[in-house]
């Protein structure tokens, strides 16, 4: 028994002692270890964390901009944000914007990258042309799409006319606004999702679509669903999220083109906040609306990184 | 179960001649290796015959049926890649079951959701799960059916992408060096392997590779390629003893077999550095090239003498690197007997036999002998 445990406490005696000499090596190592996260650290701190916290701060404020005084004024500003019409009408334009112009982009940029992948000759030539509205400055554009939409000499009215098919007044109407915006996005953003696809693309094994034909896939769609759709999926959802959270950033076209009207039916949430914070000087309830924006573009991302934890194993 | 016909098969990349008409006949439940250097088509040629690849002209038939027109799926050939291409966002069982769903289910049963509805659809999986559970126990994979291919070792992909292979009984199986990504080891274990499964299954196996030690030691027949030819096609016996060719020759077999300078006399007789042989032949006098294996190289005695310059002793055999004086040449001599090594830097006498001799033209292409005398009176063999 008592040789039992003196063997135990033996045992024992140099597991303490290295105990011991652990906290203050261990402690020198956490130092540095901070002292190499503090640059880091930090910058994100200015940059990122801090004004996030500063726009919170002021949405539990009555601040207007250039005022001396500003009031705490708890969750005010949330509730008239929730009482407010036009906040419901943003949102909802925002979501449809979203849900077109995501599934709009995403397709046709898939769609524009296998063409482009599938052809031999001009492929570069294809690429610049489809990347060019991503490099040019959107309001210039939007200018550019505000003469092809005019009702009355718009190229598109034109062609309509030309092809016996009724013409509309694209921006000026309540009904059409918001599709005339989306088609804008979708043409602004399809050759950014072309070129992530191309990559995606050009990083499949040759190989496996030459196994997917000796197993028998005869048909384009059958590889496609067997090697190119699932090969994609990595890309795929990167270029989802980015699509999504662009889209619910949507603010130039509508700023330059509709300033949200006709009476309010292209209004969305980034264009309400820049009236209410820069025409109204309502900052306090702006950053309400930043924050509401701030938790769909969180919840994106979100989605994006448990959707990446469950990704397939490529080798 | 198939024979393949390839009849003057040539094809170009850019202008650049690959295979330069190629006429092969693999038969019915053969193991051909198509061997040869990097570079010399003989992958090419095995992606005509699978179709990835369609020829410049000639024609491959496979059960004298032409499939020139037919597409790669339509051949109903299987073929292993040297990545071996497993599908990997698929687990073992599904990369195994791809090529029976693909020709058992309709596009509408193959679809993700709506597919699984349909009861005909039901049935079929069924039969499917026992099939590729029927390979993987056959192939001793049972166990990894769940998992994906990233999650599989270098050997356990092999087996799976054969597996893959095998499940929807091919004509024929294609193999593109299946086994350059593995390790020796496994390299050497796979090769019983792989010829243990073509004695079961008795189909036609076509198999490319640059390694000569895994076509020597699997294949039924070798085909030896150069340059865009088939220079020789034979047993590896054959292909070993007796090279057509002086490429052939340097190939096939390990360490290469060692080419002295020779001269063909006005009488017939050679000369092999300044040592009459004991043999004569019908060529036109002039230079030769004189091969001889290493392990026919006797160390002891012998016409010629040669200095030890290195020595590599593998436990079971050591190979002696003799260098001749006033040649400039060096030779390799297999000893069986390792205990009794020749001394580094020392001078050893050495010979051949007249019947290890190989005789090669200036172009390269085998010249017959004749044995003068046969060297030593072997004992009638006994059947």
């Amino acid at each position: 028994m008592s040789d039992g445990s003196m063997t135990l406490g033996a045992a024992i005696a140099p597991a303490g002692a290295t105990r011991r000499t652990l906290p203050a090596h261990g402690s020198r190592r956490t130092y540095s270890a901070y002292a190499l996260v503090t640059p880091a650290a930090a910058l994100m701190l200015i940059m990122l964390l801090g004004p996030l916290a500063g726009v919170i701060a002021l949405s539990f404020t009555d601040y207007q901009l250039g005022a001396p005084h500003f009031a705490w004024i708890g969750l005010a500003n949330y509730q008239d944000l929730f009482a407010d019409k036009v906040f419901w009408t943003a949102l909802r334009n925002t979501l449809a914007y979203v849900v077109i112009v995501v599934p709009g982009t995403v397709i046709a940029g898939l769609a524009i990258a296998l063409l482009i992948q599938s052809g031999t000759s001009l492929r570069s030539l294809y690429r610049t042309i489809y990347f060019l509205p991503v490099m040019a400055t959107l309001i210039a554009m939007a200018v550019v799409w505000e003469f092809m939409l005019h009702p009355q000499f718009g190229l598109v009215n034109g062609m309509l006319r030309g092809a016996g098919l009724p013409a509309f007044s694209w921006l000026q109407d309540r009904s059409t606004a918001l599709y005339a915006l989306c088609a804008i996005g979708i043409w602004q953003a399809v050759g950014f999702n072309m070129v992530l696809f191309l990559a995606g693309l050009v990083s499949i094994p040759k190989q496996l679509y030459e196994a997917a034909e000796i197993d028998g896939a005869s048909s384009g769609w059958a590889r496609f669903r067997l090697v190119t759709w699932p090969m994609l999926g990595p890309v795929t959802t990167f270029v989802v999220v980015i699509s999504g959270i662009r889209s619910f950033q949507v603010f130039d076209t509508v700023h330059v083109l509709t300033k949200g009207g006709p009476s309010k039916s292209t209004e969305v949430l980034i264009h309400t906040m820049y009236t209410e914070g820069f025409e109204f000087f309502r900052s306090g309830y702006a950053a309400a609306i930043t924050v509401v924006f701030l938790v769909f573009v969180l919840l994106l991302t979100l989605i994006k990184s448990r959707l990446a934890d469950r990704g397939v194993h490529y080798t | 179960m198939a024979q393949i016909e390839l009849s003057a098969i040539r094809k170009s990349f850019d202008g650049t001649d690959v295979l330069k008409g190629i006429d092969f006949r693999i038969e019915d439940g053969e193991f051909i290796s198509l061997v040869g250097p990097s570079g010399c088509g003989k992958s090419t040629l095995l992606r005509i015959i699978a179709g990835l690849e369609p020829q410049n002209s000639g024609q491959v038939h496979i059960d004298g049926r032409p499939v020139d027109a037919i597409r790669p799926s339509a051949r109903n050939l299987a073929m292993v890649f040297q990545s071996y291409a497993l599908y990997p966002h698929l687990s073992t069982f599904d990369n195994i079951a791809v090529p029976l769903r693909m020709r058992r289910l309709s596009a509408i049963e193959r679809l993700p959701l709506l597919g699984k509805l349909l009861p005909a659809r039901r049935a079929k999986e069924r039969h499917i799960r026992a099939d590729v559970e029927g390979i993987a126990e056959q192939l001793d994979i049972a166990p990894l059916l769940r998992r994906k291919p990233g999650q599989l070792s270098g050997g356990q992909r092999q087996r799976v992408a054969v597996g893959r292979a095998m499940v929807r009984e091919p004509l024929a199986f294609l193999f593109d060096e299946p086994l350059s990504n593995l390790d020796a080891k496994l390299r050497v274990h796979m090769r019983a392997e792989l010829a243990e499964l073509h004695r079961r299954l008795k189909a036609t196996f076509v198999y490319v590779t640059h390694d000569q030690a895994e076509a020597m030691t699997m294949s039924s027949r070798i085909a030896v390629m150069m340059g865009g030819e088939l220079i020789q096609a034979g047993t590896p016996a054959e292909i070993y003893n007796d090279p057509d060719d002086i490429r052939v020759a340097e190939f096939i077999g390990s360490p290469k077999i060692n080419v002295l300078p020779g001269r063909i006399r006005k009488d017939a007789g050679i000369d092999v550095l300044g040592t009459a042989l004991k043999l004569s032949c019908h060529a036109a006098t002039g230079e030769c090239r004189v091969g001889v294996r290493p392990e026919r190289i006797d160390v002891g005695a012998g016409p010629f003498s040669g200095t030890v310059v290195h020595l590599e002793n593998l436990g079971a055999e050591a190979f002696v690197h003799l260098a001749i004086e006033g040649a400039g040449l060096r030779l390799i001599a297999r000893l069986a007997d390792v205990r009794h090594l020749p001394a580094m830097g020392s001078s050893v006498a050495f010979g051949f036999a007249s019947d290890a001799v190989r005789i090669f033209d200036p172009a390269g292409k085998r010249i017959e002998i004749r044995l003068e005398q046969p060297e030593r009176i072997r004992e009638p063999a006994h059947v």
